[in-house]
């Protein structure tokens, strides 16, 4: 079984003289515990890829089945309930919900599990320690740094233990130091057997992954 | 983490718009409580007035022949039948449908009597009734017993009589017990005496010749009231003194259907400001809806999220205008309702409860559009960093 398989996938925006092709029939495989960097100038649809992949954008052709489920084939709750088993967000902005405590932030996609507060609350603090960050549940993230808001995120996208994780240039907006710990953070998650497929500019941290697929006008460069 | 802890905490963070939502709101719920309480009051105030005007229903002897008198001017010599009204008959009064809604009967006779050389009108009456009847009667000295009388202003100044003289009528001497006070009325120059002994001076025993009713008006239609008491006294022409009753019943009704246009148009405009306030704070929470769908939210969580926000602020617009719509009642009153005496606004469990679900329903309704609208939103448009 493949995690991920990508058939003839394209994408376009817009009809007639304005229509872009942002991804023009791209294939690929990815195998379980994968860790796939994604690389490629700015527009080249990269991150075209990686939310057609996270199941957000539907592909004007093509299919992408995961774990051996055609997404796109799913409804649009079966879609999302699909989306908040398997796939783990993090993105480069954070996203982080201002009026949200940390632990609150990483407890958001169990908002809608039937599960006691407690038990989600449990969740929350130990994602939060996997990232070093418990003692700073209570805060907001107004409170803490950019690097460590991105630690949050990355506790939110783990805390529902999904087997894929998606992450958007996770270390664009940090410096080197920070960079680095994040780099660590997410490759320790792979070791322990999660999927991970991140876009970056960066070949340091492209390096991290097993494998780098780039991305040039909407064609894939193995 | 529930998405009822998202909603709050969302409402904390945009008070600006949750406030917008709850104006909307409160000006809605608040003129339509005003409105309404004012029309309950204004109504009650009326009735209070009725009450207080007395006799509301006249039972006079049937007869072929119309009364020859206008604006209590009578045009003397022509000379009727006079039919009367078996006493015993009014107790059939009290089987009507609307027999609670009967507040007094009071029987009377009249007759022409010969005092010190003058004619006057003698009239018997049941003196505990007529204290409804006639709640505006000021008496100087008290009300007759047997053996007494009670002399209009006019019949005291005419026979030259105060409290404590003494008349012959009919070869029988009575005591004046009292005098009235000036009323304005027929009233002023009539001799009033206890029912019986009245009727047995004038050789009626058990016969009236007409009776008022005092109906309470609240719930009870007058019309009805009349056709029922007809129904059991056959013999009689029962009327209801109702011009006055009409005029201002017709004026509320007016005024009535207005609130409620009023009331219709206020909220459509707080609903309004609802929608656009709720639509700007989807249009505002674009990325954040994103998010939630990233993270596996579908599209009726979004929904629930954004009903839940609204339901909470319209509540409190409920609660908050009610009691504002209260206290407005309370301070117009007195200008609506002649100086507020006898008008008063009560808490109202029942409007209150009607207030608070009327704001849920026209929060709720106005804001499922957007909570629609966010549900269908593009994951994609909204998260632009992927």
């Amino acid at each position: 079984m493949k995690r991920i398989q990508a058939e003839g996938i394209e994408k376009r925006y817009g009809t007639g003289d304005t229509a872009v092709t942002a991804l023009k029939g791209v294939s690929f495989t990815i195998e379980p515990g994968e860790f796939v960097s994604v690389m490629g100038e700015s527009g080249s649809g990269k991150s075209t890829l990686l939310s057609i992949v996270g199941t957000l954008n539907r592909p004007t052709t093509g299919r992408l089945m995961v774990d051996d489920v055609d997404v796109y084939a799913l409804g649009q709750d079966a879609r999302a309930d699909f989306r908040r088993e398997s796939i783990g967000f993090v993105f480069q902005n954070f996203n982080l919900l201002p009026y949200l405590t940390l632990a609150e932030n990483v407890m958001l996609p169990l908002a809608t599990v039937g599960e006691k507060k407690a038990q989600k609350r449990a969740k929350a603090l130990a994602a939060l320690e996997r990232v070093g960050l418990a003692r700073k549940a209570g805060r907001l993230p107004g409170q803490i740094s950019g690097g460590e808001q991105e630690r949050v995120a990355i506790a939110r996208a783990i805390v529902g233990r999904p087997p894929i994780i998606l992450a958007d240039e996770p270390t664009g907006n940090l410096d080197s130091k920070t960079g680095k710990e994040i780099m660590a953070i997410i490759n320790t998650l792979n070791a322990e057997g999660m999927t991970i497929i991140m876009v970056t500019h960066n070949p340091e941290y492209a390096a991290y992954a097993n494998r780098v697929l780039r991305v040039a006008d909407g064609i894939l460069a193995h | 983490m529930t998405l009822g802890d998202i909603a709050i905490g969302n409402l904390r963070r945009r008070k600006g718009k949750a406030f917008f939502v709850l104006a909307g709101l409160l000006i809605g719920v608040s003129t339509v409580v005003a409105l309404l309480s004012l029309v309950t009051a204004m109504k009650e105030d009326i009735n209070h007035k009725l009450e207080m005007y007395g006799a509301n229903v006249l039972i006079v002897p049937k007869t072929e022949n119309l009364s020859l008198t206008y604006g209590g001017l009578s045009l003397g010599g022509v000379s009727f039948e006079m039919r009367e009204i078996k006493e015993e008959e009014l107790a059939n009064i009290a089987k009507i449908p609307n027999a609670n809604n009967v507040a007094a009967v009071g029987p009377m006779v009249l007759g022409p009597v010969t005092v010190g050389g003058r004619q006057l009108l003698m009239a018997g009456v049941d003196f505990q009734a007529f204290r409804v009847l006639r709640p505006w009667w000021v008496v100087k000295g008290q009300e007759p017993d047997d053996g007494g009388a009670l002399l209009g202003a006019e019949a005291a100044r005419l026979l030259g009589l105060a409290t404590g003289g003494r008349l012959t009528i009919n070869g029988r001497e009575l005591t004046v017990s009292g005098v009235l006070d000036v009323t304005g009325s027929q009233d002023d120059g009539l001799i009033f005496a206890p029912l019986a002994m009245t009727q047995e001076l004038l050789g009626k025993e058990g016969r009236i010749s007409m009776a008022e009713v005092a109906a309470l008006c609240s719930g009870c239609p007058i019309p009805e009231m009349v056709q029922q008491i007809s129904a059991v006294l056959p013999g009689a022409n029962v009327m209801a003194i109702q011009q006055v009753v009409k005029g201002r019943m017709e004026t509320l009704g007016h005024f009535e259907k207005f609130s409620y246009g009023i009331s219709g148009l206020v909220l459509l405009v707080g609903s309004l400001m609802v929608l656009v306030t709720m639509m700007g704070s989807v249009r505002e929470r674009t990325v954040e809806i994103g998010i939630f769908s990233a993270m596996g939210f579908r599209g009726s969580h979004v929904i629930r999220i954004i009903l839940m926000e609204a339901a909470i602020v319209a509540g409190l617009a409920g609660v908050l205008g009610y009691l504002l719509g209260f206290g407005a009642t309370k301070l117009l009153i007195p200008l609506f309702a002649e100086g507020g005496h006898g008008a008063h606004v009560a808490f109202d469990p029942i409007l209150a409860a009607g207030a608070f679900v009327l704001s849920l329903v026209v929060g709720l309704a106005a804001s499922s559009y957007p909570a629609f609208t966010a549900s269908r939103l593009d994951p994609n448009e909204a998260l632009r960093a992927l």
